[in-house]
């Protein structure tokens, strides 16, 4: 199967955070790059692809998590509605008419609903529908139908099938991070085909949407003394500044600020232009919300880059990006570690 | 499965042909004339010129949409509704895009990047814009013209208690009722009007009207369920699974009063479960069809269906079925007392 595809069905399938186990097989069984797997007790599926230089060789960790935003049901309601919370940050605004998937004991599909437009008071339509006033209908009858088939704390994902755009854009939920699972797939390939000294470990991270956690025990775990975190940055659209975006189309944001090591940048950005690979330079005041926060600051540190994947409507579901830059993400990744040597990891501690 | 077919077409207002192209073919074996007229409504005729009054079944072809009114430079797309829809219910969503069913995103902005308050406050409908995925307005030029539509993308399924969820159940539901009915075996004559751009002012029905001339009209439509969680029950202007809607009075129409008797109590013979409409507002054709020439005698009858005029509306397979055998019932009653004159 073409990574693309493996991406879509990936996009299709559902990990709410802390949940993830539905998406580690498809994703192990797309790496056939990979000499090894293994999954550690958070659920963390690590790849590993074993460099040709002399040991002990450099390791690499590339990062992307798999876990999504999702909802939890907090109430069952006399006539069999659901009343749910997030996990994850969601903007109440997105949720109205939303068709859902509820995982009860069987996958359930509702549709998001609030109340109807005749029974509201005038200028209702200009206030956002609040979070605690939407709630689920699965098209049942009564709260028994309901209470055999769901429980409070069941999960449930937004549905959405993903969709193609003009040329190689696409739209669809859980972009935010799967696009970095399949760029972490797309560098393995790359590496297939080219010689790399270092030990690649490609993780697909979870529990990132509630703090970086998945991240924290994985690097604990390998030791990398290099860790990239490929995540989705604002993409540009309408409403927002320039300088607040990356383009869409234009490759990858190479972050820059203080969860960036300044040598790991200048490899990285010299790699892009070696290669002719298009990138964005994205500077980065608010290093927090993504796994090279996390992964920096593992045991006696680690040199740590982002690259960002652009995406529109982030945290919505109809995430927005260019696949070609999920493309030129894996591949400027393959070439920056096949230039990786002890050499470089030991510069690395020198300022 | 007729219902599944009928709402995965599209129609705006003036913009029918899908659906009647769709509707055209499925009535045809059963009738003895197809027409249309200068508006686009479609005329299924059985029995034309046959002793007995005139009936006639009216569903209306055309769904809320979204028309494209501007193209912007960096090739988004900028709309206004055609018919009446919350902006809310449009962040976030599929839609496709004209006759090439360009598919296409309305965007929001990411939580990220939003002050909290500005999450308390609504998009409006100026605010909202498709993405295409169009890199510049010449792009989006060769696949979209200006005033074409955009539509939901929703996709028809059955959920929960025999319950279906779909896009444009108004008043596609009523469009399926009108296919089934006017296959009944009678032998007066017996016109479904399929009519278009009901949304914007019940413009079709009129002009329908004015040419069937109805002794006896049945709206069919999809009406609003507010059956939902936190409504308090006196505010249930219709019920999901309570079986079809009697209206007695809205804002278009009172239907004839001898007519709403007939129907309750010969739902009440027949052990149709039946519910009176509970709400004045909202219109439906029946108000056009009423006062064309020197009038006519109409009944509305209406399946309910939650969030209508939303990407995705939910109704109850027993009280379509049952909307069907309330007319039918009354087609066949009319049958026997018009052969025993």
């Amino acid at each position: 199967m073409d990574i693309k595809d493996v991406f879509r069905s990936l996009s299709e399938a559902s990990g709410v955070s802390g949940y993830e186990q539905e998406l580690v097989r498809p994703i192990q069984e797309a790496c056939k790059w990979a000499d090894e797997f293994r999954t550690d007790k958070l659920g963390n599926l690590i790849m590993l692809k074993k460099g040709t230089g002399p040991e002990p060789r450099p390791k690499i960790m590339l990062a992307a998590h798999m876990d999504e935003i999702g909802l939890i049901v907090t109430k069952i309601e006399k006539d069999g509605f659901l009343r749910f919370s997030t996990i994850g940050g969601f903007d109440q605004r997105v949720l109205l008419s939303q068709e859902v998937v509820v995982h009860g004991k069987m996958k359930l599909s509702g549709v998001i609903g609030a109340k109807p437009p005749h029974i509201q008071t005038s200028g209702e339509q200009s206030q956002a529908v609040k979070m605690e006033d939407l709630y689920i209908d699965l098209g049942f009858e009564t709260k028994e139908q309901v209470e055999e088939l769901v429980q409070i704390g069941d999960l449930i994902t937004i549905k959405r099938d993903v969709v193609d755009l003009q040329g190689s854009l696409m739209a669809g939920k859980a972009f935010d991070d799967r696009a970095g699972v399949a760029a972490i797939l797309e560098c393995f390939k790359v590496l297939a085909s080219i010689q790399h000294q270092a030990d690649v470990y490609g993780v697909a991270t979870v529990q990132e949407e509630v703090g970086l956690r998945g991240a924290i025990t994985s690097t604990y775990g390998i030791v990398p003394e290099i860790g990239i975190a490929i995540d989705v940055g604002f993409g540009d659209q309408p409403g927002l500044q320039d300088s607040d975006t990356i383009a869409l189309g234009k490759g990858p944001g190479v972050a820059y600020g203080p969860h960036v090591h300044p040598k790991i940048y200048e490899r990285m950005v010299e790699t892009a232009k070696e290669w002719s690979i298009p990138y964005s330079m994205d500077p980065s005041p608010h290093p927090g919300g993504t796994d090279a926060y996390a992964i920096q600051v593992t045991r006696a540190g680690v040199a740590t880059i982002l690259l960002s994947i652009p995406l529109r409507y982030m945290h919505t579901p109809i995430e927005t990006l260019d696949y070609e830059d999920v493309k030129r993400t894996g591949r400027l990744m393959a070439m920056f570690i096949a230039g990786i040597d002890n050499e470089f990891v030991e510069g690395l501690t020198c300022f | 499965m007729l219902l599944a077919r009928l709402t995965e077409v599209n129609g705006a207002p003036g913009q029918e042909g899908e659906v009647r192209n769709l509707i055209r073919a499925e009535v045809e074996p059963y009738v003895d004339e197809i027409r249309t007229d200068s508006l686009g409504n479609l005329y299924a005729i059985k029995n034309a010129g046959a002793p007995g009054p005139t009936v006639m079944l009216a569903a209306h072809m055309d769904e809320v949409a979204l028309m494209i009114t501007g193209i912007e430079g960096n090739g988004y797309l900028k709309f206004r509704s055609i018919g009446g829809i919350d902006p809310r219910v449009l962040v976030a969503k599929t839609v496709v895009v004209g006759e090439k069913k360009v598919p296409g995103v309305i965007g929001a902005k990411p939580i990220h990047l939003q002050q909290p308050n500005e999450r308390q406050r609504a998009f409006t409908m100026r605010e909202l814009l498709i993405d295409i995925g169009a890199r510049s307005k010449e792009e989006a030029e060769r696949q979209v013209k200006l005033g074409e539509c955009a539509y939901f993308t929703t996709k028809y399924e059955e959920i929960g208690q025999n319950r279906v969820k779909a896009k444009a159940l108004d008043d596609r539901v009523g469009c399926a009722l009108a296919i089934r009915l006017i296959q009944s075996d009678v032998s007066y004559p017996l016109v479904a009007a399929f009519t278009v751009q009901e949304e914007v002012g019940l413009r079709g029905a009129g002009v329908a009207a004015y040419q069937v001339e109805p002794d006896l009209a049945f709206v069919l439509e999809g009406t609003t369920a507010s059956d939902v969680a936190g409504i308090d029950e006196h505010k249930h202007a219709t019920s999901v699974g309570k079986g079809p809607a009697i209206t007695v009075v809205d804002r278009s129409v009172i239907p004839h009063p001898g007519l709403v008797k007939e129907l309750l109590a010969l739902a009440d013979e027949k052990g149709i479960p039946v519910q009176v409409r509970r709400n004045t507002a909202g219109g439906t054709d029946a108000g056009r069809i009423q006062l064309t020439k020197a009038g006519a005698k109409v009944g509305v009858v209406s399946v309910p269906c939650r969030y209508i005029h939303s990407p995705a509306s939910v109704l109850s397979k027993d009280d379509f079925e049952h909307a069907y055998q309330l007319v039918k019932s009354y087609l066949e009653r009319l049958e026997e007392s018009e052969g025993s004159r």
